[in-house]
C-alpha cells in the first residue's frame, strides 16, 4: 500500500528539504518508487538539492493548472532507480494552487508510486495547508534549539487539529558532544516537551554541507553518518523496527584540552 | 575569571528546558477570540443564574501567576437573586 508524507517544521532552515530528498533517495534505493514533490511554490529548493535544477521543464502548478500532463513534470532520477521530483513553481506564489487541488494531486501520484513525500514550506499559512493536504502521515522536522522546537509545537498542534493522529518527530543537526556537556537538550528532554513519537534523530554532520554543493545527498556517500541516519528512518517508514543509533561521539583528551584552553581563553 | 570558572551556573540546556516549558505553556493556551468569547458567555450565564451582573463591566483576560496561566474574571454584581439568598435558603429548610 503505498504512503504519503509530508515533512514539515513551522521554522525555516531546520532541515526539511534535507529530509525529504535524503528520505526519497534511500527509500528509493531500497527498491520503492518514490516520488518527491516541492510544495514550497516561489521558493524551490529541492531540486538544486537534488541536484536536477537544469531538467525542469514543467512543474507543480503547471500539472495543477492543466498545461501539461503529471508524467511530463515529474524528473526522473538517473542516479537511482524509481526516484522522481515534481518541482515547485518558482515564478508563482502559495496562493496558485488550493488545498482540493493538492489533495488531488497527491492521490494521482499515490496511485503511481510507493511513497509520496511532500516538502512543506516553512510558516502556518497557506503553504502549510496546501502542503498537509491530501497526505496521511506526517513528519516534523525539528533541532535541538529553542525556537525551532517550540514552532514544532505549535505545527503539532495544527496537524493534530487538521486530522493527523500521530505527528511523528525528526530531530536533526544533533550534536552530541554538547550534549554530554550538557550545553544541548537532549533526545529525552525534546521528546519530554513535545509529547510526540520519536521516527528518528540525525547528528550534526559537515557532508550535509558537502552534499548540498555538490547535489548529492548524503544517503548516497556510505560514510557519512547523518546518511546512516535518514536510511534507518527510511527503514522504518518502510515498516521495519530499526534500534537507534548509537550517537555518542567520545571527545578525545587532545580535543578536551583544546577547547579548554579556548574555553577559558575566551572568558 | 576564575570566579566565573567556579561559579556553579546552571547547564544552559537546562536554562533551554525551562523556557521552553514556559512558552510551550502560553502557546498551548492561547485561545482564539472566537472561543473566548464562547466560554465569556457560557461563565456568564453560569454565574447569571444565581445573581443579577452588570454585562457592560465584565472584563476576562489572562494573567500570569507563580508560572501558571489564569483566567481571571471581573464581574460586576449588581444585585443577588431572590430565592438565592443565605436567607432565603434558611427560610426553604423544613425545620
Amino acid at each position: 500500500m503505498s504512503q504519503s508524507l509530508v515533512i514539515t517544521s513551522g521554522k525555516g532552515g531546520v532541515g526539511k528539504t534535507t529530509t525529504v530528498a535524503n528520505l526519497g533517495v534511500a527509500l528509493a534505493s531500497m527498491g520503492n518508487k518514490v516520488v518527491m514533490v516541492d510544495a514550497d511554490i516561489g521558493l524551490r529548493n529541492l531540486d538544486v538539492v537534488m541536484g536536477l535544477e537544469n531538467r525542469i521543464v514543467y512543474d507543480l502548478v503547471d500539472v495543477v493548472e492543466g498545461y501539461c500532463r503529471m508524467r511530463q513534470a515529474l524528473i526522473k532520477d538517473k542516479r537511482i532507480d524509481g526516484l522522481y521530483l515534481l518541482p515547485a513553481a518558482q515564478t508563482r506564489d502559495k496562493t496558485a494552487v488550493n488545498p482540493e487541488q493538492m489533495k488531488e494531486l497527491v492521490r494521482a501520484l499515490k496511485e503511481e508510486h510507493d511513497f509520496v513525500l511532500v516538502d512543506c514550506p516553512a510558516g502556518i499559512e497557506q503553504g502549510f495547508r496546501n502542503a498537509i493536504a491530501g497526505t496521511d502521515r506526517a513528519i516534523i522536522v525539528t533541532t535541538p534549539e529553542v525556537s525551532a522546537v517550540r514552532d514544532a509545537d505549535r505545527i503539532t498542534g495544527l496537524l493534530e487539529a487538521s486530522g493527523f493522529e500521530k505527528p511523528e518527530l525528526i530531530i536533526n543537526r544533533l550534536k552530541p558532544r554538547m550534549v554530554a556537556r550538557g550545553d544541548m537538550m537532549d533526545i529525552p528532554d525534546i521528546i519530554d516537551i513535545l509529547a510526540i513519537d520519536l521516527l528518528g534523530v540525525v547528528p550534526d554532520d559537515d557532508y550535509i554541507v558537502v552534499s548540498t554543493n555538490r547535489g548529492e545527498p548524503a544517503v548516497m556517500i556510505e560514510s557519512s553518518k547523518a546518511g546512516q541516519a535518514f536510511k534507518n528512518i527510511a527503514r522504518r517508514l518502510r515498516g521495519e523496527e530499526v534500534p537507534f543509533m548509537d550517537l555518542s561521539d567520545k571527545e578525545t583528551i587532545w580535543e578536551r584540552l583544546k577547547r579548554l584552553v579556548r574555553f577559558s581563553q575566551g572568558g | 575569571m576564575l570566579f566565573n570558572w567556579f561559579r556553579a551556573r546552571q547547564k544552559s540546556k537546562e536554562v533551554a528546558k525551562d523556557r521552553l516549558r514556559l512558552v510551550l505553556m502560553q502557546d498551548r493556551l492561547s485561545v482564539a477570540p472566537a472561543v473566548m468569547e464562547e466560554m465569556k458567555d457560557d461563565v456568564i450565564l453560569a454565574i447569571s443564574k444565581y445573581v443579577e451582573i452588570d454585562r457592560a463591566g465584565i472584563e476576562f483576560s489572562w494573567k500570569d501567576i507563580d508560572r501558571k496561566r489564569a483566567l481571571v474574571a471581573s464581574i460586576p454584581i449588581v444585585a443577588l437573586k431572590r430565592g438565592r439568598t443565605a436567607t432565603d435558603r434558611a427560610s426553604q429548610r423544613p425545620y
